[in-house]
């Protein structure tokens, strides 16, 4: 790679496409989500108009607690496992707990201005809200490990360590916090029978919110996935650059090939 | 494996007998925390014995951190780390041996730290068995993850700060799970009839925390000890 090369397309022309499409339809859904939800849907009998968060927590939820976290389990496991091991999978799970680290935090602010008005507190000790704060701190864990500078090998091999153990958590963290303490509304959509409990223009809205945030993370995930690409190229560029002038230190102004190093 | 695991354990208690690191300094830094927190809560004694479960826990989980950081600054100097690592010991034995050197030593800072609660804080002991059980396997499972992070964290210039940060909060299912079983045992929480089995399933739960992350520990140490 050319240092001094400005246009570096770590992508192909089709796959940019594709995330330019991909962008444009998470846009379409999100802006058609927060019109059906703010204008079309009727109010609620008893939580009136403060029912049109349910159009955005859960599908940020399930953006976070699932796609997120799934995403970037699943791929520090592929990392992990000798056969499958490529570089792919390290951007992956970093792009997914970033972004998931953003929706994890949006899933506690928007049912912290939910259940103030409902519960009358910013914050309860609820099971889930617990849970959910857990995940939180191990995102930002993950990420923190991320930081430590260290050689991309080794860097991918703990973070994905950290991945998985912090995986493995989740489910034992889910139990028990539900058996310390429930006031957290049982899941609407997921629930075991998988029959809504919600009807009508409210429930094709809150299957459309599902979709748009979806189609959003999906978005974010291939944006975060170039910029990690683009940052290891620059890294490497850095590199080059910096090992130039040292060459150039030692030997006076560079004639030839620097690719060769003098001896 | 399992000559490796009594090698490396023999090796870490050894070097602790030596030295009483964990024995004169962590020990009483666990029991200073309960005396910390009987400031922080006032003189009576009623509240102090409502909390008294878990502060106990807290108490553990803090002093785990620093058995953690001992067990693994034992091996800092003279390259001894990459010695372990060249030694040809199978890394699931040394994953078990640390392991078991912390969960040993967390073990007998239990104890003090039990007696400390009963003096202290007055509280009484209904159930021993379930007392027991719950220590044993709770200090298994944060030896287990702790020395998985430890390990993780060795070596690192940040190794202070991200210990506590990685690790507390995947211990805190044992925080939980702790305190409700010793809740129960110490007659706070539930019938006295329940003693013998409100804490049940609490007690799983430190069961199945401690086999997760002792199985975990011995895929991953292989893969870990070549990381840092």
């Amino acid at each position: 790679m050319n240092a001094t090369d400005p246009k570096v397309e770590p992508w192909s022309p089709t796959a940019t496409w594709v995330v330019r499409g991909l962008g444009l339809a998470a846009a379409v859904a999100v802006a058609a989500t927060v019109w059906l939800g703010l204008w079309v849907t009727p109010p609620d009998q008893t939580q009136h108009d403060l029912v049109r968060l349910v159009y955005i927590h859960p599908p940020i939820a399930w953006v976070a607690l699932y796609l997120a976290f799934g995403v970037a389990a699943a791929s520090s496991v592929l990392w992990l496992w000798p056969r499958t091991r490529s570089r792919v999978w390290d951007r992956l799970a970093v792009s997914a707990v970033e972004v998931g680290t953003v929706f994890t935090a949006l899933t506690l602010v928007t049912g912290s201005i939910w259940g103030r008005p409902t519960w009358g507190v910013w914050w309860a000790w609820d099971a889930r809200l617990t849970s959910t704060a857990l995940l939180l701190v191990l995102l930002l864990g993950y990420l923190a490990v991320r930081r430590v500078p260290a050689d991309p090998d080794s860097r991918a091999r703990r973070s994905a360590v950290v991945a998985l153990v912090a995986a493995v958590d989740v489910p034992i963290v889910h139990f028990s916090v539900n058996w310390w303490h429930t006031l957290h509304q049982g899941a609407t959509v997921l629930n075991a029978n998988l029959s809504p409990t919600i009807h009508g223009s409210m429930a094709w809205t809150l299957l459309l919110g599902f979709v748009a945030f979806t189609l959003l993370f999906a978005w974010m995930l291939a944006i975060r996935y170039r910029v990690e690409v683009l940052s290891e190229l620059l890294q490497d560029s850095q590199l080059d650059v910096a090992l130039h002038e040292r060459w150039a230190e030692g030997t006076g102004p560079v004639t030839g090939d620097p690719g060769v190093a003098p001896a | 494996m399992w000559r490796d695991t009594v090698l490396v354990a023999g090796k870490d208690l050894r070097i602790e007998l030596r030295s009483r690191v964990v024995m004169q300094q962590v020990v009483p830094v666990a029991v200073l925390v309960l005396v910390l927190f009987a400031f922080a809560l006032g003189p009576d004694r009623a509240p102090m014995a409502q909390a008294a479960p878990g502060l106990f826990w807290v108490a553990v989980l803090f002093a785990s951190v620093l058995a953690v950081q001992r067990s693994f600054a034992l091996e800092a100097a003279d390259g001894a780390r990459d010695g372990l690592r060249l030694s040809g010991l199978d890394p699931a034995g040394v994953f078990l041996g640390k392991t078991a050197a912390v969960a040993l030593q967390l073990a007998i800072l239990e104890v003090v730290l039990t007696a400390g609660v009963v003096v202290l804080y007055g509280s009484h002991v209904r159930s021993y068995g379930s007392i027991v059980v719950a220590g044993l396997a709770g200090t298994a499972g944060l030896a287990a993850a702790g020395t998985l992070y430890g390990a993780l964290a060795a070596g690192l210039r940040v190794r202070e700060t991200l210990l506590p940060f990685l690790f507390l909060p995947v211990a805190a299912p044992v925080l939980l799970a702790g305190t409700r079983a010793w809740q129960v045992a110490l007659g706070i929480a539930g019938h006295a009839g329940d003693v013998d089995n409100a804490g049940d399933p609490w007690l799983r739960l430190l069961l199945v925390f401690a086999a997760v992350y002792l199985a975990l520990g011995v895929v991953i140490f292989g893969p870990l000890q070549e990381a840092s």
